[in-house]
This record gives C-alpha cells, sequence and structure tokens, in this order.
C-alpha cells in the first residue's frame, strides 16, 4: 500500500514544543519528541484542529499555491460556497465571483450549485429502504476518514455520493469541453478550499483512484488578491447562479436543511461530532434518517484556512441567501443519482489496533494496563504523549519509555540518590577509622 | 493463555457516569483489533445491563474479562432482584419509573436488547437479594 497521504503538516522552525496540539488531537495522532510536535501519518484525519490550536502558527497545511494554475491552458475556478461569507457585506455575490475569475481563471463553475445537485441525489437516496439508515453525509471528508479510524461500524452509513466539489468539477470540465470544443486535458479545475481535508480529498480521494480537481487553492492564500480585485469590479457582470439552498452547505446544518425532512440531525465540531457517532454505533439514536456531521464549529465557514470570524461570515452567507432564490436559476440539472454514486467504498484503517495476532494484542493491551496504574494519572503531556493512558500504549509501541514521565524520572532520580547517599556513607576499608 | 480482567464500578442513580465502563470495554476491544460488528454486540449489551444496574440495581460492579476468542462480562448488583424474569425478557415490559422513563430510559429494551446481542446470557436474580448477568459474546 502506498503510503497515507495527508495535508496538514509541521513547520518545525516555528513549532516550540508546548504540547498544546496534542491534547486537542481527535484521533491522539501528534506526539512532542525532542521538543518538536510529530504528527503520526495514518492517524491523522486533517481536521485542521491543531492548527486552530497552535499559539506559534506552526501548524500548515501543504498547498498547491496558485501557480498550480499555469500547468493547464484552461482554467476553471470551482469556489467552495465558505468563500462568500469571507467579505464585507457590501460585496455581492456577483462581486466575488467576478473579482474571483480576473485573477486568472477563464471560468467559474460555483461549487453551491453543484450541493444543490447532491442534495437532490441524497433526498433520492432517502427514500431508498435499503439503503443502510441513518445515512452519515459524506460532505466533510476529516469525518470520512474519522469513520475510517474510530468507527468502523459506520462505514455502511456513509453517503457514498461524490461531493459537490467533485460534482462542480467534472461538471465544467464537460460543459466547458461542449461548449467551446476544449481538449479535456487541457481543462484544469481549482478548488478554493476552507480547509486541508478537502486538500487531502483530492490527493488521495478515497472513493476513487483521482479526482476531478486538479489542485487547491486554500482561502488563506487567495483572500488577498480577491480582495484587491474587489476594487475595480464591474457591476454588470452576471456570474451567481447557485440557490440560497446550496449557499447554504457553508452553514452547519445547511446541508441537512435541503432535504425536506424532519428527520434529520446537525452536529458540528470534530468532539461533538464523535459523541454522537458514539450513540449511533451504539444503536441509541430513532427516528433520525440522515446525519449531517461537519468537522469544523459552525460547518466550513468555520474552516481552519478561512479568515473571517465564523460567527461574522455566517451573518455575511445569510445575506448573500436572502439575495438568491431558493434553488439554482438555471434549476437543477435533472439526472438520475446513479452517476455520482462511489465507485468503490472506504475502508477500516485500524490504526488502533496493538498487534495484527488477537494473543498478542491481549498482551500487550495487558501490558499497557499494568504501566497505567503505574503512571500519576495527572494528564500532564509533559511526556510529549497526550495523556497517561497515550503514553502507556506509546511505551507498548515501542515508541517511549517509562522515564519520559516527569514523575517516575524523579521517583528513579530520588531512588538513585539514596542509593547515592547510601554508598556515600560506605568507606572503603582501607580508610574506615573505626575498625 | 494471557487474558485481561477489568473492574469497573457502577453508580447507583448517576446516568451521567453510566455507560462509562461499557464505552471504555468498547475501546479496548478496538485496541484488540476485534472486528466492528462483535464489539458492537459487546457494547450494546453491556451499555443494557450497566443502565439497568443503575436504575433498578442501586448500582453495582462490572467485571470484564476478555479472552483471546471471547469476551465474558458479569454485571453484579444488589438491587431489589426480578421476581419474573421471563416477564422482563419482553420487550416494553419496564418496572422503571415515570421519572426515569421521562429521561428515555427504561423503555423496557434492557433484557431483551440483551439477549439479542448476547451470544449466551445468563441471568442469576434473587428477590431482596440482587442480580447477576453474565453476557459472553464471542469473537
Ligand atoms: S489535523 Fe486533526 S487529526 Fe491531524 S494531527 Fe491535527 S488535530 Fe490531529
Ligand atoms: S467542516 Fe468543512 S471546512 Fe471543516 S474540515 Fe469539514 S469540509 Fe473542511
Amino acid at each position: 500500500m502506498k503510503e497515507y497521504f495527508h495535508s496538514v503538516n509541521l513547520d518545525k522552525d516555528k513549532c516550540r514544543g508546548c504540547t498544546n496540539c496534542i491534547k486537542r488531537c481527535p484521533t491522539e495522532a501528534i506526539r512532542v519528541r525532542k521538543s518538536k510536535a510529530q504528527i503520526i501519518n495514518e492517524r491523522c484525519i486533517d481536521c485542521g484542529e491543531c492548527i486552530r490550536v497552535c499559539p506559534y502558527h506552526a501548524k500548515t497545511a501543504i498547498n498547491d499555491g496558485l501557480d498550480i494554475i499555469n500547468n493547464f491552458k484552461y482554467k476553471v475556478v470551482l469556489p467552495a460556497p465558505s468563500l462568500y461569507g469571507q467579505f464585507d457585506k457590501k460585496y455581492s455575490r456577483d462581486n466575488i465571483l467576478f473579482a474571483l475569475k480576473s485573477i486568472g481563471f477563464d471560468y467559474v463553475f460555483e461549487v453551491a450549485k453543484a450541493a444543490e445537485i447532491v442534495s437532490e441525489a441524497t433526498r433520492q437516496l432517502l427514500k431508498n429502504n435499503e439503503i443502510k439508515k441513518p445515512m452519515i453525509s459524506s460532505a466533510c471528508p476529516a469525518v470520512v476518514r474519522l469513520i475510517q479510524v474510530r468507527f468502523p461500524g459506520l462505514i455502511d452509513n456513509i453517503v457514498k455520493l461524490e461531493s459537490p466539489m467533485e460534482v462542480a468539477a467534472k461538471i465544467a470540465k464537460s460543459e466547458i469541453h461542449e461548449k467551446y470544443n476544449i481538449p479535456m486535458d487541457d481543462i484544469g479545475a481549482f478548488f478554493i478550499s476552507p480547509c486541508a481535508a478537502k486538500a487531502t480529498s483530492v490527493k488521495s480521494p478515497y472513493e476513487k483512484q483521482k479526482s476531478n480537481v486538479d489542485g487547491v487553492i486554500f482561502i488563506k492564500d487567495i483572500y488577498l488578491k480577491i480582495l484587491s480585485a474587489l476594487n475595480n469590479v464591474d457591476n454588470t457582470k452576471k456570474l451567481a447562479e447557485a440557490g440560497a439552498d446550496g449557499i447554504d452547505w457553508a452553514n452547519s446544518g445547511g446541508e441537512s436543511g435541503a432535504l425536506g425532512t424532519e428527520k434529520v440531525l446537525s452536529v458540528d465540531g470534530i468532539h461533538n461530532v464523535i459523541k454522537i457517532f458514539d450513540e449511533i454505533e451504539a444503536d441509541r439514536l430513532s427516528d433520525i434518517e440522515f446525519v449531517e456531521a461537519l468537522s469544523c464549529t459552525g460547518g466550513c465557514l468555520g474552516g481552519p484556512l478561512t479568515l473571517t470570524n465564523v460567527f461574522i461570515a455566517k451573518t455575511t452567507q445569510k445575506k448573500h441567501m436572502s439575495e438568491a432564490s431558493k434553488k439554482s436559476i438555471n434549476g437543477i440539472y435533472k439526472r438520475s443519482y446513479k452517476d455520482l454514486v462511489w465507485t468503490s467504498n472506504v475502508e477500516y484503517k485500524p490504526v488502533m489496533k496493538l498487534d495484527q495476532n488477537v494473543s498478542k494484542a491481549i498482551e500487550k493491551l495487558e501490558m499497557l494496563e499494568k504501566l497505567y496504574e503505574e503512571l500519576p494519572g495527572l494528564d500532564c503531556g509533559a511526556c510529549g504523549s497526550p495523556n497517561c493512558r497515550a503514553l502507556a500504549e506509546d511505551i507498548v509501541r515501542g515508541t517511549a519509555n517509562e522515564t519520559d514521565c516527569i514523575f517516575k524520572l524523579r521517583e528513579r532520580i530520588r531512588g538513585l540518590a539514596e542509593e547515592m547517599v547510601e554508598l556515600g556513607g560506605k568507606m572503603p576499608p582501607v580508610m574506615d577509622r573505626d575498625k | 493463555m494471557s487474558t485481561i480482567k477489568l473492574k469497573y464500578e457502577i453508580p447507583a442513580n448517576d446516568f451521567i457516569i453510566a455507560g462509562e465502563a461499557s464505552s471504555n470495554v468498547k475501546n479496548k476491544l478496538t485496541q484488540i483489533g476485534v472486528s466492528a460488528d462483535i464489539i458492537k454486540k459487546a457494547a450494546i449489551s453491556m451499555y443494557e445491563a450497566e443502565i439497568n444496574a443503575v436504575i433498578h440495581g442501586n448500582g453495582g460492579y462490572a467485571y470484564v474479562e476478555i479472552f483471546s476468542d471471547k469476551v465474558v462480562i458479569k454485571i453484579v448488583d444488589s438491587g431489589p432482584g426480578i421476581p419474573d424474569v421471563e416477564q422482563a425478557m419482553q420487550e416494553g415490559y419496564s418496572t422503571a419509573p415515570d421519572k426515569i422513563r421521562e429521561m428515555g430510559f427504561g423503555a423496557g429494551m434492557g433484557l431483551p436488547n440483551m439477549k439479542k446481542y448476547a451470544d449466551k446470557l445468563e441471568i442469576y436474580t434473587e428477590v431482596g437479594k440482587g442480580t447477576t448477568i453474565i453476557i459472553t459474546v464471542n469473537f
């Protein structure tokens, strides 16, 4: 298997090894070693919690950079619905899209429009009794990865539909190809993203071999460029087509709100998502057919690579929604949801497993329990592991030592010191005058 | 052959802590690499037993032993006991007071659910003395 790719990364120069991040990570994927944080790649779900929490801004996301668009002759930009909420209220969606296009793109296709298509497909799936309920949205890639590493029992509940981003790239490319007769290979599609998770889903897509998106640019990296382009907007250009239902996908509750049923639950914030998934896995959630789960508090408007405060962005987003018609102005494309269904499935990644062999795993767990008993239980993080239990686990996995615990170390030193004092009191027989 | 023995206290009438033991066991089974559907069986049946001990049994203890081929969960309470086990096994039969039902517990699915998810269910109960429930789930 090829090495697991993920986007969130550490800037070693900026990291001070402060241990703030290790405690927030929902999959316990970070350790501090040699005064630098390290991410255990297979465990990271790219939720970006560590980006948010690092006081020194040492956590970053691998990005493609704007230059990547020059690899293609014809360039399409796909703005995430959350882009609209980033700018001052006085700019209309047309303004923003025009400014974005003027940076160097030939074509704009709103991901919000594709979101409406995915909503329609989801409504069709909801009616299908053969599909396992509650369905869990696959819109947030961090949540899908979370299920892969922590909730294998929920893999069958994931909505196996392509994301609005993928749908947008596909439709935009074929539209351009048909309209202007441009070869498919010459068209590059670039997603303007609020988060690292989306970048990962492009670089190593779980549901298929290759993404239709050719590059991901983070909102924080393109923000200034759009802002300056907004100074000379052309108010006559009409580019905004998506309806309020699609724009609302940027909010927590937006996707589920478009489904037309009350039997939905929407949860945001990765730690809240974990609690709800525990409930679903234990069959304790009744009368819910669809769960919208977003890693970021507030939804994608709160994405780790956005710039505007999520609560301010929400008011702005509301304004854009009130200016739009409910549904996309062209009406959504009449197509069967079958085109959007994943061709392959996601797999369980048993990263928490202690050993391939059950008996060996039991032995290790037994050792882990013993070690844990002996640790002080303060969960201080000074050892570089997120809590005492995780240190015990790391020792069992062979990646840490008991004396990494400063309390254990002190105990050992005290023991040694006592021994030294005792030894110090003993005189070599030749010098001992009492005898 | 090594096994893991775990012991948890189940406090009486504490719904905030209720369920912690079963979710703890769930994490351990995950670390051992037991498959998801089996973990689910163990976690749900243990949760039900745990909640029962909270609601009816004045709390008690959970003793869990994990072997390489099965997990055995023993929940012991010193509550009033179950006068008619057969009746209690029926779906929807419940003696939980209204105030507990209002909280969404005590819908009479406890024992039926345990029976549904456990591979083997043993119930030892004596009125006035308490109840011991032993759930076995095979890997
Ligand atoms: S992105 Fe999320 S999962 Fe990955 S290391 Fe950071 S906090 Fe942990
Ligand atoms: S909630 Fe949205 S912004 Fe946040 S990680 Fe998920 S997809 Fe990205």
